[in-house]
């Protein structure tokens, strides 16, 4: 008789002995086959199946004394590897009653198979970019027609007040506007600040910094103002509306609204759109001032009076710069403020799923900004603005 | 004979490629409590969201007392709207308002009623549904069976001749869920509401079912149609026969194969 015999001591509960007898390999499993002790012994027992090279493996289990899920998958592997890689015999001997019925739960069952190729088959690049291209559309006619009926509803509620829900305006306008004040205020104070101190100093050396004014109140009010109003708008309240629609969206609130007859545009939509519309542009006043308050702090550390400061700044301001940032703050308002609510519509089932959409909201609020920004600034150079 | 309250006509409802329901059609009578039950994932809520509207069907008609709901739009869609209630499976209530507003909010809408009316109307309505000590609680501070009886008093809200309950007794501890019967009974006896329940909690579906449909999910078609009763002592179908008498389908039959056939000689 030929007898090989190789011991392996594992430190766990189980352990393994690997002998052959009469052209047949036998692994002795023995101890606890639970999820620690199989992880100890799995790569020894595939080992010495896949390094034998007799088609007959048997196992023999005399003195295993316990079985779970970790070991009926090493002992599913076992045959998988013998019977379908190696086309042999397994076989399992002496295996305790009560846990050949828990083996006996999976034993019976296929596990079902799926190659990878048809579970998910790669796209050629092609295919991709056609697929990004084709979504990237469908998007964006999404977000023109969603931009189209938010306008459109905002019309209608301004020709129809009475149908608006002013609380629900109310209580977004607080949190939208007066929650943001100081934050607004303490960014537009640095903003000013940084600013006029940073062109004073380059502006020094040719004996100009009393241009910093005219510059300061031109760049605020016309671009800075409106604009970093709104990336807070878009920071701080399009993400929270995209998360609360969100929200109720994954409740299935959205469809509660919708099968009792209210449209959740008219419901959800315009009262969020009408708050960020009266709010942005006061809360852009209210960044304008506080600019000009940091700005006016450098020039009086610099020894200028504060009259020099406050005359130059008006002389050069006219009302046409003054509405003109107040008319893209509404804008900007509302395209970050619909984006959000459109966002929050959009979201599919799950609490990632509420994740997804703030986040994209936050993302596609100040790509709107930026491209709204560039139409603008082209629009006012060829209109003299 | 009068005309049943909910006609739906050879309704096939899939998902992008994926067919849920294939043709299949039944009336609800007016009156009755109906019931579409069916084992897990084989799309009685998928089913209940195509009849109330949410989803569009792939092809079929959906008769609200008469009117189609599929191809209807604008005023004449939210007028079928109104015609019935729904009760979501988690509720729905709107988590930023008091069940008071909650139930309110329809009848603010809809209605030209004054404030003090709209209260009295939504008190009786919770009290209806044995609630009238949280009326002013957030849906957050209820528990699930709570906020479910909520649900159902919001969608009675406008009196609507037609409630569409979504799973009323899932995860709910059976003394609840014998009330919520006791309640959709009572309901349909004293105020002659018609009731679609989507469910598959047995005992309560003996208890208030005048009538189910069964749904398959490997033929996508309705499998049963009658009383429940009926069904569960001579149906013809064997997984009816299993769904009515809790037998799981045969899993691990004659192909299970022990290893102790392996044993040597």
């Amino acid at each position: 008789m030929k007898a090989g015999k190789h011991t392996l001591q594992h430190a766990s509960g189980a352990h393994m002995k690997t002998s052959d007898k009469e052209g047949r390999l036998v692994l002795s499993l023995g101890g606890r086959l639970d999820a620690v002790s199989t992880a100890a012994v799995w790569d020894d027992a595939l080992a010495a199946v896949r390094g034998s090279r007799l088609g007959e493996v048997g196992v023999d289990c005399t003195d295993l004394e316990y079985l779970d899920g970790a070991g009926v998958a090493l002992l599913l592997k076992l045959r998988e590897t013998v019977e379908d890689e190696r086309g042999g015999s397994f076989k399992i001997d002496n295996l305790k009653e009560e846990l050949r019925q828990i083996l006996g739960m999976v034993w019976g069952c296929t596990p079902p198979r799926w190659t990878r190729k048809e579970a998910e088959r790669r796209m050629g690049l092609a295919e991709r970019v056609g697929h990004y291209a084709e979504d990237a559309f469908k998007q964006f006619k999404h977000m023109v027609s969603f931009v189209g009926e938010s306008v459109a509803i905002i019309c209608y509620c301004l020709q129809h007040p009475r149908c608006v829900r002013w609380k629900d305006v109310w209580l977004s306008v607080v949190s939208v506007g007066v929650d943001s004040l100081s934050i607004i205020m303490l960014i537009g104070f640095l903003m000013g600040l940084i600013m006029s101190f940073q062109s004073a100093v380059s502006l020094q050396r040719f004996g100009a910094e009393i241009f910093v004014p005219n510059m300061l109140g031109l760049v605020m009010f016309r671009e800075m103002g409106p604009l970093v109003t709104s990336i807070l708008l878009a920071a701080r309240s399009g993400s929270a509306f995209a998360a609360e629609i969100g929200t109720m969206k994954v409740n299935e609130e959205v469809d509660a609204l919708v099968t009792m007859g209210l449209s959740p545009m008219r419901f959800l939509v315009a009262p969020k759109v009408l708050a960020s519309l009266i709010a942005v542009p006061l809360m852009t006043m209210f960044f304008n001032f506080a600019s000009l308050v940091g700005g006016a702090l450098v020039m009086l550390s610099m020894d200028y009076p504060l009259v020099t400061f406050t005359s130059r700044v008006f002389r050069l301001l006219g009302y046409l710069d003054f509405a003109g940032g107040l008319f893209k703050a509404c804008v900007f308002s509302l395209l970050v403020a619909g984006v959000g609510c459109l966002r929050g519509l959009e979201t599919k089932t799950g609490a990632s799923a509420v994740g997804v959409s703030t986040t994209s909201a936050v993302v596609s609020g100040i790509i709107a900004i930026a491209v709204a920004d560039g139409v603008f600034a082209l629009a006012f150079y060829y209109l003299g603005i | 004979m009068n005309e049943p309250a909910i006609t739906v006509r050879n309704l096939t409802c899939a998902y992008g490629d994926f067919l849920v329901i294939d043709d299949i059609s039944f009336d609800v009578q007016k009156g009755e409590i109906f019931v579409i039950l069916g084992g897990s994932g084989c799309g009685k809520s998928t089913l209940l969201k195509h009849m109330i509207g949410l989803y569009e069907p792939r092809q079929g008609q959906i008769l609200i007392q008469g009117d189609d709901i599929v191809s209807s739009h604008g005023r004449k869609r939210d007028e079928i709207l109104r015609r019935f209630g729904v009760m979501y499976q988690m509720g729905a209530l709107f988590g930023s308002m008091s069940l008071m507003s909650n139930i309110m909010l329809p009848l603010e809408e809809f209605t030209d009623l004054p404030r003090e009316a709209m209260e009295i109307i939504a008190k009786s309505k919770l009290s209806l549904v044995g609630l009238e000590d949280f009326v002013y609680n957030m849906p957050a501070q209820l528990s699930g069976g709570m906020k479910k009886r909520a649900a159902i008093a919001r969608a009675m809200a406008l009196d609507p001749g037609i409630l569409f309950l979504d799973e009323p007794s899932a995860g709910l501890d059976p003394i609840t869920s014998a009330e919520l019967d006791e309640l959709i009974r009572t309901l349909s006896r004293s105020l002659g509401i018609t009731f679609v329940i989507v469910s598959h909690e047995l005992a309560s579906i003996y208890s208030v079912a005048d009538r189910v449909i069964m749904l398959d999910k490997r033929v996508k078609k309705i499998v049963a149609e009658g009383d429940p009763r009926e069904l569960r002592d001579h149906s013809d179908n064997e997984f009816v026969r299993h769904f009515f008498h809790r037998q799981a389908e045969v899993r691990f039959g004659a192909d299970m194969e022990c290893p102790e056939t392996h044993k040597e000689p």
